[in-house]
């Protein structure tokens, strides 16, 4: 299949260079920071030591004698000219503002903003701030805070659980009473999130003269300038988001919407642009960017002959100490809950719980990850428990290629796949048979050695069904994005998009799918982003959308340019469309080729010749597409049924791990990706995202950890204590490609953004447990750090 | 503005004399950003472990956010613009960077091609666990490292090729 449908294309899936790399390799990227407006002042921020207490009173008089200091910010002032933030359930009674008033929530909260001339002055003044706290009580743990009792983070709200629900799909009970066998478990997924190497910034001006607030941001986040405006109290067009600027990584977590009503209240009230850059210790403890912190609690029901009839999935989830979107990330897995196997039947629970830490935010795969992580931990359980062999439990409960569309209990339609045979390419991929020999001749001599298998889906197409599933009043059912297109009259192609980019090469894509429609050299093709009052509508790259959605859009704008051309063509050649042929911009009569209007003809009379233009066709070429999600639209049914997302890409992982037996240091030896996103636009920037989300996972699953005290301090605030993977603990990593088609979409292209990080963390995993088990023991908790790994081989050799 | 005391200072950057008054406390990373405008270099953690400042200080690879600018005073330093062509298109190894599509978001990108950089310029023919110790203390978040590492494999190849 994947030869067939490349074979068809002109640019799309064709190695080529990507538009984006030449700037950032000669340090001409247009990043936030790099922003320096006429008169511009900088923010920094004075912040909570408690996790939790009454703020008594705030004494800025010293700090604001500084020479170069302008002003002090606090609560009790912005909590009155603002707005709170919208929380992404009903929970009304939980508020955020970008600064606390009265009480602090975690310690890291932001409880006073400096503005000065320098940040260097900022930070001097931040310090001279006093403020009197009177500690209250606080809690850290989930399961506790979910109990009544229990301090509460939001006395108001009246508990700390933010969201419960328990769905049943199918015939559980039923299903669990007839199963020959049940087994139940417990893993937990560790605080960590996408840690980009950029921090968030935002610098704001506001223009008296015309009323506007002009935002340049490192931002990802959806209804972005909405939100601003809403919190501000402007109307939607007094607010312009200028999304041009380069966004230093994201993954997810960009979403810096406090930091941009802070920025943007200030800006309006002292009458001078405002720029705040989150330094590390800033975005660390108070960027509000931590990923999701879960319990897992599994039942699964299986037969004797490894058939898995059914699952019970309790997920209890710490979101800290607010409510953004983070309680959402419990809702995307729904839609592919059963993961790549064919499970009759789910219950599944989501708990959404609040306590005294660090907020959560959107995080690659918005809560896939870890809950592929649970599930995957249970088939391997599954197979240790029948004596049978991890691969073959796998392939007995795949989903079937003759099985698509494959409607999943929880009410989604897997759309293609072919899970069998990417399983098949990664174990060749790894070399598999030498893996096992390789692991056995480390063990036999007295090393410890695992191999980790994992397969996964990357729900792909972002769509937000979770929003109603998980709140009925919000009857959000279209996630839509757009591409406006341009030819100007020396026949050179403009695309427009609308959203920021943080490293997906949207520009690239963008290009290559104008280009594959007209047959134009993408390299002559511009790509541009609007700002946020001339974009189109936009709901940013999240969900592994873009490849589909913005890809969709653009040829869809694209096939209007075409027809127009060939609509002006028939016009002066005299012909029926059908009677003509378009071939790299040029429209020729097919019985005679001879006859043929060329690209700069057909443009000059659209932009030139009101007189040569057929009846009805707007002069200029230029063309819009807004495209809804595919297979979109919908609420969820009664019982919490909805189709989520449109496309399933699918991974498999198979990793060869060794441990140091005196030090507990794991050590990659071989990794292999088998990967199906349906058809690559561009090869390099999918295997490059996958390469990452591998490492990213590799991280997740061995050594980041925001890691907090009794007393709620949180003890991983830079990176000597947050351990990001550098090139000497990743390895080198094979990817075997695969293509499946999306059914759904305009060149059968699927979404590769979360890719490799869905299944890495769950295959390393497995991979350290395998290693473990000639001592009798395994680790069910992420990550599993070199310490908690030597920790437990000590535990062991002391007879524990 | 506040009134610290100012100290004369001149550095080579990029092969062109540069002179300023700057406080004492004054960054390196943040003099290259702020006072020359040099936005090509980028403070990732400012506690010098992600390596997104690195710079060259007569050759070698430093982090710029570890340094005072008053500390490179009579020093040649290099920045990431400094290994481009002169008219601002992509030098040899930023070159090879763009052809494996060694960059995603381009944030640590200029640290890792000076990190790079430094090491072609002392080993020609670096081996992967070379050229993977030698970007050990530059943090990437999206690529993962490989095209990177594909990229100095590739710059190292094209040195080693005579040009004809």
């Amino acid at each position: 299949m994947s030869a067939a449908a490349e074979k068809g294309f002109r640019y799309i899936g064709k190695k080529r260079r990507t538009k984006e790399d030449p700037r950032f390799v000669t340090g001409r990227g247009h990043f936030v920071a790099d922003i320096a407006l006429p008169g511009m002042k900088h923010v920094a921020l004075v912040t909570s030591p408690h996790a939790a207490a009454r703020i008594t009173a705030i004494r800025a008089d010293k700090a604001l004698a500084l020479s170069g200091v302008h002003y002090v910010l606090t609560g009790a002032e912005l909590c009155a000219g603002v707005d709170p933030l919208l929380p992404g359930v009903d929970a009304p009674k939980v508020t955020r503002y970008p600064l606390a008033h009265g009480v602090v929530r975690y310690a890291g909260e932001w409880v006073a903003a400096v503005v000065a001339d320098t940040r260097a002055l900022a930070e001097d003044a931040a310090e001279k701030i006093e403020v009197d706290y009177e500690p209250t009580e606080y809690v850290l743990d989930p399961e506790k805070a979910a109990l009544p009792g229990s301090p509460l983070v939001h006395p108001l709200h009246g508990s700390n659980v933010l969201y419960r629900r328990k769905f049943v799909w199918g015939p559980v009970e039923e299903d669990f009473a007839r199963a020959e066998h049940k087994l139940a478990l417990r893993v937990r997924w560790g605080r960590s999130a996408t840690v980009p190497i950029e921090t968030f910034g935002v610098a704001a001006q506001w223009d008296p003269g015309r009323q506007l607030l002009d935002v340049w941001a490192s931002i990802q986040m959806p209804k972005y300038p909405d939100q601003t405006a809403r919190a501000l109290r402007l109307p939607g067009n007094a607010v312009r988001v200028h999304f041009d600027v380069d966004v230093g990584g994201s993954f997810g977590v960009k979403r810096g919407i406090k930091h941009t009503v802070l920025v943007g209240y200030l800006a309006k009230k002292l009458g001078y642009p405002v720029r705040l850059i989150e330094d590390r210790l800033e975005n660390m403890r108070g960027g509000d960017m931590h990923g999701p912190d879960r319990v897992f609690d599994v039942q699964v029901a299986f037969d004797a002959d490894g058939s898995i009839r059914s699952l019970k999935i309790r997920a209890l989830d710490d979101v800290g100490a607010y409510a953004g979107r983070s309680p959402l990330q419990l809702g995307k897995p729904v839609g592919a809950i059963v993961g790549p196997y064919q499970i009759h039947s789910v219950e599944y629970e989501p708990i959404s719980v609040m306590t005294n830490k660090t907020a959560q935010e959107a995080v690659r795969g918005f809560g896939q990850s870890p809950t592929n992580y649970a599930l995957e931990t249970a088939i391997d359980r599954v197979a240790r428990h029948l004596g049978m062999d991890r691969i073959a439990l796998r392939k007995k409960n795949f989903i079937r290629k003759d099985q698509f569309p494959y409607l999943i209990p929880s009410g989604t339609s897997y759309d293609s796949g072919d899970y069998h045979a990417v399983l098949d390419k990664a174990l060749a991929a790894a070399g598999y048979p030498a893996l096992i020999a390789a692991r056995d001749a480390a063990r036999n001599s007295g090393r410890l050695a695992g191999i980790g298998i994992s397969s996964c889906l990357e729900p792909s197409g972002g769509n937000s069904a979770f929003e109603p599933l998980f709140n009925p009043k919000n009857e959000t059912t279209t996630w839509m994005d757009s591409c406006l297109v341009r030819v100007d009259l020396s026949g050179a192609i403009t695309g427009v998009m609308n959203t920021s980019s943080a490293g997906q090469g949207h520009e690239t894509l963008v290009a290559t799918v104008l280009g594959e429609v007209l047959e134009r050299d993408p390299g002559a093709i511009r790509v541009v982003h609007a700002d946020s009052l001339n974009a189109l509508p936009s709901n940013s790259p999240v969900g592994s959308r873009m490849a589909i959605m913005l890809g969709g859009a653009a040829a869809g704008a694209a096939r209007q340019i075409k027809a127009a051309l060939l609509a002006i063509a028939a016009h002066n050649l005299n012909k029926l469309v059908t009677e003509l042929e378009y071939g790299e911009g040029s429209v020729s009569v097919k019985d005679d080729p001879r006859k043929v209007l060329s690209w700069n003809q057909l443009v000059e009379i659209a932009h030139r010749k009101f007189h040569q233009m057929p009846p009805g066709l707007e002069p200029g070429l230029q063309a819009k597409f807004v495209w809804e999600v595919p297979t979109g639209g919908a609420l969820p049914t009664a019982d919490g049924r909805i189709q989520m997302y449109p496309c399933f890409s699918f991974e498999a992982h198979v990793v060869l791990i060794e441990i140091d037996p005196a030090t507990g240091q794991p050590k990659l030896v071989r990794y292999a990706c088998g990967h199906d996103c349906g058809v690559m636009i561009n090869p390099d920037i999918v295997h490059g995202m996958t390469y990452g989300g591998i490492a990213h996972g590799i991280g997740a699953a061995l050594y980041e950890k925001f890691a907090y005290s009794d007393n709620g301090q949180l003890e991983s605030q830079s990176f000597m204590d947050y351990l990001i993977p550098s090139a000497m603990e990743v390895p080198a990593i094979a990817i075997a490609d695969h293509c499946s088609p999306s059914p759904h979409t305009t060149f059968g292209q699927k979404g590769s953004g979360e890719a490799g990080y869905l299944g890495a963390p769950a295959a390393i995993a497995c991979a350290v447990n395998d290693a473990l088990a000639p001592l009798g023991t395994s680790i069910d908790e992420l990550p599993m750090t070199p310490l908690q790994i030597w920790t437990r081989m000590q535990a062991v050799r002391a007879g524990n | 503005m506040s009134d610290e005391r100012l100290y004369s200072i001149s550095i080579e950057v990029n092969g062109e004399l540069r002179e300023a008054l700057v406080p004492a406390r004054l960054s390196l990373v943040d003099f290259l950003r702020d006072t020359l405008r040099l936005t090509g270099t980028h403070a990732g953690c400012e506690h010098g472990i992600c390596g997104a400042c690195s710079v060259l200080l007569d050759g070698e690879p430093v982090r710029s956010c570890l340094m005072y600018a008053v500390q490179a005073d009579g020093r040649k330093l290099t920045t990431i613009e400094g290994l481009a062509q002169p008219d601002g298109t992509p030098g040899a190894l930023q070159d090879a960077f763009c052809e494996t599509h060694a960059t995603q978001c381009g944030y640590c990108t200029p640290g890792m091609i000076v990190a790079a950089h430094a090491l072609l310029e002392t080993n020609p023919a670096p081996s992967e666990h070379e050229i993977r110790e030698a970007i050990g203390g530059n943090l990437c978040r999206c690529t993962g490292y490989q095209q990177i590492v594909d990229a100095i494999k590739l710059a190292a190849e094209k040195r080693g090729t005579p040009t004809v």
